[in-house]
C-alpha cells in the first residue's frame, strides 16, 4: 500500500514506523508540511496515491487543521477534489489518522475532559474558568494542593501544582501578564492523590496495543519528564476504559493515560499523536508493528469501500 | 560525515539516516536536523513551540 506521513520532524518514534513499513514493501510518501500549502480545493502536496495518510506533526495547530484539510479532499485518485461528504464517502476518500475529529478533541484538553464526562469515563473533576477572579474561586473550591493546566500544550509544559492561596494568586497574575489568548483559558483541576505513578496505554479504535507504568518522585510523570517506565498487564477494567474512552473522542490511534485512585482508575489525558518508543522499549510488544498491522487494515477497509 | 551548523564538530550520521530526522551534536548539543542525505546536510533544528508534543 501506499502510506503518506505528515511530518515536520522524524523522531524515533516516526522511525521506527518508516522503518516498519518499508520492511513491509509498503510505500511510503514523507510529506514535510512545512513545505505545502493546503487550500480549499487543493494541495501542492503528494497525497492522491495513498491508501491511507498518516499524521505524525508534532505541533498541535498543525495537526488540527492538517487532518480536517486532508478530509475535505477526495485524494483517492488521479485528482485532489474537494467534494460534499455525501460525495467522499461514495468515492471512498483516503483515511487519514487519527482523524480531524479525534485531533480536534484531543488537542484541547477543556473538550477532551467534556468528551470523556459525556461518555460516562471517570475523569479528575475540572472546571473552566476565564478570568483570574473565578479561576481563583474555582482553585479555592478544590483546595489545596490543586492542578492548573494550559487547555492546550503537552509534555507536562506550563502544568502547576498549586499548594496554597498565594502561589494560586501569583501563578495566576502571571498568566494574565505573560500568556498567550490560549492561557486565558483557566484549565482547573483537582489533585488526584495517585501512587508515584500513572498508566500509558497505547490502543487502535479502542483495542490496546502495550501498556507501561510510568514513575518518578515528581508529580508530572510524563516519559518526557525522564521518569522510569515498566510493563503493565492490562486488566477488564481498563481495558474497558481504555476502549470507552477511545470512543469517546473519536478513535484511532492514541495514547490514553490513566492513573489509580484506589478504587478504580480516573483517565486524565488522551494524546492522538502518541510518541510509542518508549512503550515499545518498556513492553515485550512489537508497538510498531501493531500499528502497520492497524494502518494495513485501514487502508483495506478503505479498498472494499471504494470497490 | 558532515559538520555541526553550531559548533563545526564532526557529526556521523548513520547510513539510515533520514530527511527530516533529528540528530544531537554530540559535542555542543545542539539539535540538528539533516535536510539532504546524499551529500548530507545538517541544519538547526525548529525551536520547539508551546504546542509540540504529545
Ligand atoms: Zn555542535
Amino acid at each position: 500500500m501506499q502510506v503518506g506521513i505528515l511530518y515536520s520532524r522524524i523522531r524515533k518514534d516516526e522511525k521506527l514506523l518508516l522503518d516498519e513499513l518499508r520492511e513491509r514493501g509498503h510505500d511510503v510518501t514523507k510529506v514535510d508540511v512545512r513545505d505545502h500549502g493546503f487550500g480549499l480545493d487543493d494541495t501542492d502536496a503528494p497525497l492522491a496515491d495513498c491508501d491511507v495518510v498518516v499524521d505524525r506533526c508534532l505541533a498541535t495547530s498543525r495537526s488540527v487543521y492538517l487532518t480536517r484539510f486532508c478530509e475535505s479532499y477526495d485524494i483517492r485518485g488521479s485528482e485532489v477534489t474537494a467534494g460534499s461528504s455525501d460525495e467522499r464517502s461514495e468515492s471512498g476518500g483516503v483515511p487519514v489518522v487519527n482523524s480531524a475529529e479525534t485531533a480536534a478533541v484531543c488537542a484541547d484538553k477543556a473538550k477532551t475532559s467534556l468528551a470523556l464526562a459525556d461518555a460516562g469515563v471517570p475523569t479528575p473533576d475540572t472546571t473552566v474558568a476565564f478570568t483570574t477572579d473565578s479561576a481563583l474561586d474555582a482553585i479555592e473550591s478544590y483546595g489545596y494542593p490543586c492542578v492548573l493546566k494550559p487547555v492546550v500544550g503537552s509534555w507536562g509544559r506550563l502544568m502547576a501544582k498549586i499548594e496554597s492561596k498565594s502561589a494560586a494568586e501569583a501563578i495566576l497574575e502571571h498568566k494574565a501578564t505573560l500568556g498567550h489568548y490560549e492561557h486565558s483559558v483557566f484549565y482547573v483541576q483537582e489533585f488526584v492523590p495517585k501512587p508515584d505513578r500513572d498508566i500509558r496505554v497505547v490502543a487502535v479504535d479502542g483495542e490496546p496495543v502495550a501498556a507501561m507504568t510510568r514513575s518518578g518522585d515528581h508529580w508530572l510523570t510524563n516519559a518526557a519528564k525522564g521518569s522510569e517506565t515498566a510493563a503493565f498487564g492490562i486488566d477488564d477494567e481498563v481495558a474497558d476504559l481504555v476502549a470507552a474512552a477511545s470512543d469517546a473522542v473519536g478513535g484511532g490511534l492514541l495514547g490514553i493515560d490513566l492513573m489509580e485512585t484506589g478504587d478504580g482508575y480516573t483517565v486524565h489525558e488522551v494524546n492522538h499523536t502518541v510518541e510509542f518508543k518508549a512503550l515499545d522499549e518498556a513492553t515485550d510488544v512489537d508497538v510498531p508493528a501493531a500499528v502497520a498491522d492497524w494502518l494495513e487494515t485501514k487502508a483495506a477497509t478503505q479498498v472494499e469501500v471504494t470497490a | 560525515m558532515t559538520t555541526c551548523t553550531e559548533c563545526g564538530a564532526d557529526v556521523t550520521l548513520h547510513d539510515d539516516a533520514e530527511v527530516g530526522e533529528i540528530v544531537d551534536c554530540a559535542t555542543c548539543g545542539t539539535e540538528l536536523e539533516v535536510t539532504d542525505v546524499s551529500p548530507p546536510v545538517l541544519a538547526r533544528a525548529p525551536e520547539l513551540a508551546e504546542d509540540w508534543g504529545e
